[in-house]
């Protein structure tokens, strides 16, 4: 089931970066993300929980990850 | 935690205060067996947390062990302010030559525990200090430094016993004083005391409030009372949306909701908090003329989970088809998680927010961010500059609107 | 002026590695405040936002060089709760504020019968703390240093609340009025706290720039009787207002139950909502029946 507020996309060339992986799944506080063997996977029942605390943003090289806000169409 | 009393007494036992050759039985048989033993006429009385047993048909006196079981039988099945008794006590009639009261409440005054003694026993003690104030004896005890007897003395003597009389309710009312706090009550009282014709003081009832704050160091006591850890005893047994809410809190830790609909028969689902937010807007909400179908406590800055878990226990009620969800000034809890949980409640239900929330108001941290989402599902939202009786006023028009 | 804390006040937080506690030490560093220290043992050599963390308020003390703090933010669980506050009031501490909820009754009757043995005052349990605005704050009252600014203004009101979510809800109604706030309370709402309104009702008589007096009040308990006794008794210059919520608990469906805080519960015919209105008017202090009638009813009074 995917959010009804937020949405989060990670770019192609990224989601398999095991290191990236591990470091989304470490600072969500709200588990978001997961390392999986095949690289970054969205957990979808937790997409709405997201706080906007933009520390997926600061872990992620530029343009990487992105959180929608699907209320308003802007991007955090 | 209220305790029944044929736990009260068995603390008041363990204590070392004299007490009846009482029996406590779970059956009829097992009442025959206990009026057996004790040989002579007892009281049946039947164990319910809740007061006016004896008006309600509770307490009964038999003569013989098989007029005790038909008592036990009948006082068993017996609903009392919707409570159903846990067994009965076998008690024997004493001979009482006279009746006194020995208790221990909280004076959060003074913030000491204090001592009440009276030889006007057998009745409600505020009566008597209101009717008899010579007839009440009161004193208050350190918490930090050691008890002693004389403590008790004082306050007995200040009723005009004396003699042996004195000598004999001294030593218990000190009793209850120490009980009271190793046990941390936050009510101990022996009503009535009683002087048999002997001489001899016996405590013929007891009543007992554990504090629910203490039960985690209790658990020795809980454990000799065979009370286990989990058991909740509440004014009233849990209302299934109680029931539900409580299973929604538990099942995830971040934040805090409540939620409470015994005495509560209205149409306006309330969705509201904190503390004394949810007091006021309660209120507010029955000022206005409105009829609060719950009540509800949003605290400590819950999950979108945790929020659209209590709206959806709201809305789920008999008779509700709107929720008003309003708080006071929010510091801690985000105004737009809230708001993402009561519109997810709505939407998972296959209902309108814009039609089903009567008011959003929630101002404070993040609220610019939770208008935003609220727009975008026209939901009719307020910020400070709206009284919490403004807003409350709003959700009545439109759930009676709705109603006419 | 102000009453308890000013701009030179010093505290430390004791529990202060909690997640709650990381979040009130940057809040109030954030406003001003001065927080010389931390304590959470088994944790030294740490720092929260800054702030030094000790295992005992003894080595706190020895790394400021003797300098003993003013006050302490008490944030540590319930079942630790009475030794560290017993730590603080030992340390010559002269004010603490404790957090917690869910404490003892006995466990907090200890305290503040330590508390008043060494001369110490205790504000709480079960409370957010106090804020002079624009100038310190002590404790998570108001939130995060912006909305604490929004929401309290400096003016000529006293607040006193057993609700710590109420006492920003009513301050912001008297800033929003023009009045202002001179020192915010959140007194804490369990049946036994530090500090009653009669208890700080001379603070305020002595502060210049209190002119009057907002009490946020809830049945259970008989503070508001030992308030209005304190009025009968003394001559005060300051006009009170009182805000009762919790009138729903008067019904008879309600009996015995508790809600919002431990405190609401009626252990005697003095605790309802309406005995209490009764006591409070006989004592010449007008309860109003909404949040938004304050200003007005304080207006009148001045």
């Amino acid at each position: 089931m995917p959010g009804i507020f937020i949405d989060v996309e990670v770019a192609a060339d990224a989601r398999s970066d095991a290191t990236l992986a591990a470091k989304l799944e470490e600072v969500c506080p709200v588990d978001i993300f997961a390392a999986t063997e095949s690289g970054v996977e969205i957990v979808e029942q937790n997409l709405d929980e997201c706080v906007l605390c933009r520390l997926c943003l600061d872990a992620a090289p530029p343009g990487a990850v992105r959180v929608i806000k699907l209320y308003d169409g802007t991007e955090l | 935690m209220r305790l029944f009393e044929f736990e009260s007494r068995q603390i008041v036992k363990d204590a070392g205060i004299p007490v009846t050759n009482y029996g406590y039985a779970l059956s009829a048989e097992e009442a025959r067996s206990a009026a057996a033993e004790i040989g002579g006429p007892v009281v049946i009385k039947s164990q319910v947390l809740t007061g006016g047993r004896m008006k309600a048909g509770g307490v009964k006196f038999a003569d013989t062990p098989e007029e005790a079981a038909a008592h036990a039988a009948e006082i068993l099945e017996l609903e009392i302010g919707g409570h159903m008794p846990r067994g009965v006590l076998v008690d024997p009639k004493a001979e009482v030559e006279q009746e006194y009261y020995a208790g221990i409440v909280w004076d959060g005054t003074r913030k000491q525990p204090m001592m009440l003694f009276s030889d006007m026993g057998g009745i409600d003690i505020e009566e008597v200090a209101e009717q008899h104030p010579d007839h009440v004896g009161r004193g208050h005890f350190s918490n930090l430094l050691p008890f002693s007897d004389f403590q008790a003395k004082q306050v007995i003597a200040q009723t005009g016993v004396t003699g042996s009389e004195l000598n004999r309710a001294t030593p218990i009312l000190a009793a209850l004083a120490r009980l009271f706090q190793t046990c941390d009550m936050t009510l101990a009282e022996i009503n009535p005391l009683a002087r048999l014709s002997d001489g001899r003081f016996v405590a013929l009832d007891a009543h007992m409030d554990l504090e629910d704050e203490a039960r985690p160091r209790q658990k020795a006591l809980m454990a000799q009372l065979g009370i286990p850890a989990e058991e909740q005893r509440e004014a009233h047994e849990a209302t299934p949306f109680e029931t539900a809410v409580t299973a929604i809190d538990s099942a995830d830790h971040r934040g805090v909701i409540q939620g409470k609909d015994a005495g509560f028969h209205g149409n306006i689902g309330l969705v509201i908090g904190a503390g004394g937010g949810s007091l006021t807007l309660t209120d507010a909400v029955r000022s206005q003329g409105g009829k609060p179908a719950n009540y509800s406590e949003i605290g400590g800055n819950p999950s979108v989970a945790k929020a659209c878990g209590l709206a959806k226990a709201v809305l789920e009620k008999d008779g509700v088809e709107k929720i008003a969800v309003m708080m006071s000034i929010v510091s801690n809890t985000r105004v737009d998680i809230v708001a993402r949980g009561v519109i997810k409640a709505c939407l998972e239900l296959g209902k309108d927010p814009g039609e089903t929330i009567a008011i959003f108001r929630i101002p404070g941290a993040w609220e610019e961010e939770g208008f935003k989402i609220l727009d975008h599902y026209g939901v009719e939202y307020c910020d400070r500059s709206v009284s919490m009786h403004e807003a409350a006023r709003r959700a009545v028009e439109k759930v009676q609107g709705a109603a006419a | 002026m102000s009453i308890l804390i000013n701009e030179d006040t010093t505290f430390i937080v004791q529990g202060i590695t909690g997640r709650e506690a990381v979040n009130l030490t940057r809040e109030c560093l954030d406003y001003g405040s001065k927080i010389v220290g931390g304590v959470t043992p088994g944790r030294k050599g740490r720092e929260v936002h800054g702030v030094p963390v000790f295992d005992t308020i003894d080595q706190l003390i020895d790394h400021n060089g003797g300098a003993v703090p003013d006050g302490s933010v008490v944030t540590v669980p319930p079942g630790f709760t009475k030794d560290a506050v017993f730590e603080a009031i030992e340390s010559g501490i002269g004010l603490i504020v404790i957090v917690t909820e869910r404490i003892p009754r006995r466990d907090v009757a200890q305290m503040v019968e330590l508390a008043n043995l060494r001369g110490a005052r205790i504000i709480g349990p079960n409370c957010l703390g106090l804020v002079v605005p624009g100038v310190a704050k002590m404790g998570g009252i108001g939130g995060p240093a912006r909305n604490t600014e929004q929401a309290y203004q400096p003016g000529q009101v006293g607040v006193m609340s057993r609700s710590g979510g109420m006492t920003t809800e009513i301050s912001s109604t008297l800033t929003a009025a023009g009045l202002g706030v001179s020192t915010a309370v959140s007194i804490g709402g369990d049946a036994i706290i530090g500090s009653t309104y009669a208890e700080l009702m001379p603070l305020f008589e002595a502060d210049e720039q209190t002119e009057a007096i907002v009490i946020y009040t809830e049945p259970g308990g008989r503070m508001e009787a030992q308030l209005a006794e304190w009025v009968a008794a003394n001559d005060s210059r300051l006009p009170i207002v009182a805000f009762m919520a919790g009138r729903f608990m008067d019904d008879e469906e309600m009996k015995g139950m508790s809600f919002g805080h431990a405190g609401t519960i009626v252990e005697g015919k003095e605790d309802t909502a309406s005995e209490k209105i009764l006591r409070l008017e006989a004592a010449g202090i007008p309860v109003v029946e909404r949040i938004d009638e304050i200003p007005d009813a304080v207006k009148a009074k001045l």
